[in-house]
């Protein structure tokens, strides 16, 4: 099987290329340029798209095993490729928690068959996500493991974390920290601020982030040994990354869609849907986000991919659970309010939603490169148009920007040669 | 004129002139309550379901009263003998009792942001009897009420509020209300009970109790909330009270009548000092009283806004 893609535009070299053809036999790209006149038993016509690597998700939730009502891997990974994301990491707090080699198995197992994008699960650092036993990296690690990861909740202990960076290099398995002081959280379900204080809700104050932040780089230089800050939303944090870099601190980090396009006050009205964790925040954190995004300070935007279902975010502020779809706003946020902004070049923004996940991550993903399995994207970035929720392909519809006006559709999606996605 | 909304969730969510209308109708209100006969007509054949996810004797009393003295029918709700104990969700109930053919939901509930929730999912006019540490729009409404009747105006009125504002909905909404109305509202609080921002809607933080009172026509104390505390924010009654208590002396400073107020219930002793609670200028007691008036007042025109 030979596809030929014709007249594209790709980025090389951090430029814009124009014209371009792109060969892809049975599941591998094998050559790329101008006017490649070649046969094909399929042609596609990407005159005005972009073909871009497919891009890579350092932190998802896609809920299986225990909350298929929620999200399963099917559904999770066509909502992953209807947001241009052709590789993806889920993290482990399913029910059971993947703690172990059997959930693990599970979930490969499952992907295979039913996934439509390539799936790494993370492992658990801790038993149960409790913070309090090291659970089974090694024998996870056989099963399939990318990274560990407790997130979702914070492993509070700092003995516990310490002996996870160590234990966890041995087997080559990068540490993602969800930085969160639990006792600083205290309940909070918003940033702690004047909005919390109009809306009467208990807030979760910035420092809670900080000071998690901080111990970690403090670890990773301690043990030297690498750390990943996931879902990073202050600007303190930022700072303290900005500063644990110069120093030659072995510290990446990322963050979400969310953080640079929404703030606090997006909860007025109480509106489950601006629930995360870690929070909106002020709109000065917003701008630091922005800031360490276009320093290298953040080296990655993740989705944190979070579905839940509408009888759960349909309650009491305080009683629904954190976090929104994140797939399919993903990369259009990241090109609406980065790069038309000025704040990020295409290029940038593409590296940070693909070679940058994939070096953490240690896998090899998220290049366009002749020789490699075909992942790739055609996008349009000219046409703008409406978020429509009603159209995910998740499960779940709990997302706050529905109605956003904004650029870069995902028109197709190639897994391995394959289409797996088609507007 | 008449009131925007069909609910009443907040003084945020209500225009100053919307205010003045609930105070006026409230003045008429009280003649009611003053009276032999203490019955009229404007609630006939309506219902109104007093539903109290938390517990309250004075709340639910003055809405229970209020319904019934206009001829509207009253029912309470308390969460010990209802289904929520089964599982049932705060959607669930409303709709459940909205088709039973209620006019009126009043509800009181430790979420925040609750009786929002409720008024998006129902038909029914909701009154927000207090939620969580939001909002108790009636209790500043007669907090209000009680000062205008004595001053007349609301405009220019120098008023200190102390004592837990964190935690405290009647604080929240007499701050947006008063500000709302044109007077001044001075906070005093240990550090860990003055919730962030709280100066951003316009309230002046003072540095001490006697900097908070001083020239202030209104001393409002709020009730320390042991049981909303999770853990202790200050280290003991004794200490509260020895340092953000207040006493006839460290109130000196007001102006020479000003009105004591309280929201009650009273930790005698505590909050205030009994002489204070008994004290000539403690008007206590008639925010009692116009509790029942201004909660008529709002039952009448939330009802009476399809027929104006």
């Amino acid at each position: 099987m030979r596809t030929l893609i014709k007249n594209a535009k790709v980025l090389i070299d951090n430029k814009t290329e124009t014209g371009i053809d792109l060969v892809i036999v049975d599941n591998i790209l094998i050559s790329m340029g101008k006017n490649i006149d070649n046969e094909a038993d399929k042609i596609i016509d990407a005159t005005d798209l972009y073909v871009l690597p497919g891009l890579v998700d350092a932190h998802c939730h896609l809920r299986d095993p225990g909350y298929e009502y929620k999200e399963d891997i099917e559904s999770g990974t066509r909502s992953a490729a209807r947001g241009g994301f052709t590789s993806i990491a889920c993290m482990p707090n399913t029910n059971p928690t993947a703690d172990n080699a059997a959930v693990v198995r599970y979930i490969i197992e499952k992907a295979s068959q039913k996934g439509i994008v390539n799936v790494y699960p993370v492992g658990a650092i801790t038993k149960g996500l409790e913070g309090t036993e090291l659970s089974e990296m090694g024998t996870m690690k056989e099963a399939g493991i990318v990274a560990v990861s407790d997130d979702g909740m914070p492993v509070m202990n700092g003995d516990v974390m310490k002996k996870a960076l160590i234990y966890a290099k041995q087997f080559g398995l990068p540490v993602i920290s969800h930085c969160e002081d639990i006792n600083l959280t205290d309940g909070g379900s918003m940033n702690e601020g004047v909005v919390s204080t109009l809306m009467g809700l208990r807030g979760i104050p910035s420092s809670s982030e900080d000071v998690m932040v901080s111990r970690e780089i403090l670890l990773s230089e301690y043990t030297k040994v690498p750390v990943h800050i996931a879902h990073v939303s202050t600007k303190t944090s930022v700072e303290l990354i900005r500063q644990a870099k110069r120093r030659g601190a072995m510290v990446t980090a990322e963050t979400c869609p969310h953080y640079f396009t929404l703030t606090e006050k997006a909860c007025l009205g109480y509106d489950t849907n601006a629930k995360m964790n870690p929070p909106l925040r002020s709109e000065e954190d917003l701008k630091a986000v922005i800031e360490g995004l276009k320093d290298g300070t953040i080296d990655i935007i993740a989705t944190d991919h979070a579905p839940h279902h509408i009888d759960e975010k349909n309650v009491e502020f305080e009683k629904a659970p954190n976090g929104i779809v994140g797939f399919e706003t993903a990369l259009a946020l990241g090109y609406t309010f980065l790069v038309e902004q000025g704040y990020l070049t295409l290029s940038e923004l593409i590296q940070k939603m693909t070679v940058n996940p994939a070096r953490m991550l240690k896998i090899d993903k998220g290049t366009l490169e002749c020789g490699k399995a075909a992942d790739l994207i055609l996008v349009d970035f000219d046409n703008g148009y409406r978020i429509d929720v009603s159209k995910f392909a998740s499960k779940s519809k709990n997302s706050p920007f529905d109605g956003f006006k904004v650029k870069g559709r995902v028109i197709s999606t190639m897994v391995n040669g394959k289409i797996v996605y088609q507007k | 004129m008449r009131l925007a909304s069909k609910d009443l969730l907040g003084l945020a969510d209500i225009e100053a002139d919307e205010i003045n209308l609930i105070l006026e109708t409230a003045k008429e209100m009280k003649k009611i309550v003053a009276s032999s006969m203490k019955r009229v007509n404007y609630l006939q054949g309506k219902t109104v379901i007093n539903l109290f996810y938390e517990n309250s004797t004075r709340t639910r009393v003055s809405f229970e009263l209020a319904a019934k003295y206009m001829g509207a029918q009253a029912v309470n709700v308390s969460v010990s003998t209802s289904s929520v104990l089964k599982g049932e969700t705060l959607i669930d109930t409303g709709k459940t009792l909205e088709a039973m053919g209620t006019d009126i939901i009043i509800i009181r509930h430790s979420q925040s942001g609750a009786p929002h929730f409720l008024a998006k999912n129902v038909k029914s006019a909701v009154i927000n009897a207090g939620d969580g540490m939001h909002e108790h729009p009636t209790q500043a409404l007669l907090d209000m009420m009680t000062m205008r009747e004595t001053f007349g105006t609301l405009k220019g009125l120098k008023v200190a509020i102390i004592g837990d504002i964190s935690h405290s909905r009647v604080a929240r909404s007499n701050i947006i209300g008063l500000l709302k109305m044109g007077s001044q509202v001075n906070l005093y609080a240990p550090s860990t009970l003055m919730p962030i921002g709280i100066d951003q809607m316009g309230a002046k933080i003072c540095p001490t109790i006697e900097d908070a009172v001083e020239d202030c026509d209104v001393v409002m104390g709020l009730r320390v909330q042991l049981e909303r505390q999770k853990k202790a924010l200050f280290p003991s009654t004794y200490e509260y009270t020895r340092f953000f208590g207040l006493n006839p002396e460290n109130i000196k400073g007001a102006k020479k009548n000003a009105l004591i107020m309280h929201p009650g219930p009273v930790n005698r002793g505590v909050e205030l000092t009994s002489s204070l609670i008994d004290a000539d200028n403690s008007v206590i007691n008639m925010q009692v009283t116009n509790g029942v008036a201004v909660r008529m007042a709002l039952l009448y025109l939330l009802t009476g806004r399809e027929e104006a």
